[in-house]
């Protein structure tokens, strides 16, 4: 697989780690009343869909950077790969 | 129909005419006591185990495509129970004894093969580990036995001994290890499970379930809906796919895992040999070809193949340890999707539904728990407790904090 990185270009996938879950960018607040429960599901539960699927990726052997690439889970085809610091900011995230 | 020698020499005279067909094509019910989605190793042996052992009867396996076109048809054939772990040794072990009786007790042959498996060992804090997994392992009641770089010169003269990165230090043997042809597994499940009246029901895609009120009645197929008391689902690769049908999300994420054949050599493995310093692992098949693979590529996929450095990876670890595989050209090579659960440890549980039933998280070690899993599978679906060795296989123990992680890595799929 080939990604496309936002700021390097087309890089082979073999200089990344994968790491899993876009939703694991949405760390649950640790205050809530329903904590406990939220933080398992947080760690342990995944979608784990069949088809497009956003994931973390990180670019271990180059500039360390983490991405979310959008991938076909069915084909490997990879659709869209944004910057990971973008996306945790337009979800309100703080970085 | 029963296999015997008489059998045998009585087809080979008559022209091999009177075989017929080893399990029947039936038409779905509207009504099953117990429902097994899924026609793989598992399912199928669930099934097989619910008629025979827990005197179950109207119960259907339902199967997307043709039974064991899945995962049972896709391993590298390995059998063991070199596990540490309490909630997973005596679970394997109950396996490999069941292993170790089935053919006489499917009247079936599977072509079992306690050839043995070794573990290699390439640093001191590797031995000390595999020491004190092989007296896990007896404590258990399986078999285990350190073996010394001298004996294993004596044994295994082709290794790569003196590789001056991993130079091999040991190794912990398990002797009752072995290979099975996987293929026979599931046909001879299949044909023991029809003869107990158990339909097979193939070409048969489940589409959804059907819930009332916390309770599930049935599913919906591409043949119709079918009705039943009790529905297990026995999966594996495909449960985050199917469970997402009955608003499930689990702790698995599907990946993929390759492996290998090579052309067809004179015999020069004599059993199953593991790489400890990376991950590779090679056996040799009945008909010659070395049987090998290693790690899984690591990312979320249910495509039934991988990429190229995952190739590489596997092929270097096969070079570092046993250099004379580098003659040998490739034959075959594909990928299996697996489960792979949050603790690399699998799932034998009821759901919060009532009447759903859950098998899979297998990861990449589900061939050689075939039998246990179909036994305790069915020990769990006819008297709603789960059977003794497979207490430990909850849905529920990562909130408890009970997860059994044999390697110790935590909530990361791709690193067990």
């Amino acid at each position: 697989m080939i990604i496309n990185h936002p700021i390097l270009g087309p890089r082979d996938a073999a200089e990344f780690t994968y790491l899993g879950d876009v939703s694991l960018l949405d760390r649950p607040d640790w205050q809530s009343a329903n904590a406990p429960q939220e933080f398992h599901d947080y760690m342990y539960l995944r979608n784990n869909p069949a088809g497009q699927h956003r994931e973390l990726w990180y670019h271990e052997l180059g500039d360390r950077s983490w991405l979310v690439v959008t991938r076909n889970t069915l084909t490997h085809e990879i659709s869209k790969v944004e910057l990971a610091s973008d996306v945790a900011r337009a979800r309100g995230n703080s970085k | 129909m029963r296999f015997s020698g008489f059998k045998v020499i009585k087809e080979a005279l008559m022209g091999h005419k009177g075989w017929g067909p080893q399990w029947r094509d039936p038409e779905p019910k509207k009504h099953y006591d117990i429902i097994i989605i899924g026609g793989g190793g598992h399912g199928l042996a669930t099934a097989y185990y619910l008629a025979k052992e827990f005197g179950q009867k109207n119960i259907a396996v339902i199967e997307k495509g043709w039974i064991g076109g899945g995962n049972v048809g896709r391993n590298t054939t390995i059998i063991r129970s070199n596990y540490m772990l309490d909630g997973n040794g005596p679970f394997y072990e109950f396996s490999l004894k069941l292993w170790e009786g089935l053919e006489q007790d499917f009247n079936y042959n599977a072509m079992v093969s306690q050839r043995g498996i070794l573990n290699l060992a390439h640093t001191d804090g590797q031995r000390d580990a595999y020491i004190r997994r092989g007296n896990a392992m007896i404590l258990n009641g399986a078999d285990a036995e350190y073996l010394t770089a001298d004996q294993l010169r004596k044994k295994l003269p082709f290794l790569n001994f003196d590789n001056a990165r991993f130079p091999i230090k040991g190794g912990l043997a398990q002797r009752r290890g072995g290979t099975v042809r996987h293929d026979a597994v599931a046909w001879g499940y299949a044909r023991g499970a029809d003869q107990r009246g158990v339909d097979i029901i193939q070409n048969c895609e489940v589409t959804g379930f059907r819930i009332k009120n916390g309770k599930c009645l049935g599913v919906e197929t591409s043949r119709g809906f079918i009705g039943a008391t009790k529905i297990g689902t026995a999966v594996a690769g495909s449960s985050g796919r199917l469970m997402a049908k009955a608003d499930m999300r689990l702790p698995i994420e599907s990946h993929v895992l390759q492996a290998f054949v090579s052309e067809g050599l004179k015999p020069v493995l004599p059993g199953v040999i593991t790489f400890g310093a990376g991950h590779f692992y090679v056996s040799q098949s009945d008909k010659g070809g070395l049987v090998f693979g290693g790690d899984i590529d690591g990312y979320n996929t249910y495509a039934q193949r991988g990429n190229l450095p995952v190739v590489e990876d596997v092929c270097e670890g096969g070079m570092a340890i046993m250099p004379m595989i580098g003659r040998a050209r490739l034959l075959r090579m594909w990928g299996g999707v697996m489960d792979m659960s949050m603790d690399g440890s699998p799932f034998i549980d009821k759901t919060h539904i009532d009447g759903l039933y859950f098998n899979g998280g297998w990861c990449y070690g589900g061939f050689k728990a075939t039998p246990a899993s179909g036994f305790c599978f069915a020990h769990l679906l006819a008297k709603d407790e789960p059977h003794e060795v497979a207490t430990e296989f909850r849905l529920d123990r990562f909130m408890r904090g009970h997860m059994i992680d044999e390697k110790g890595m935590g909530a990361q799929p791709n690193l067990h």
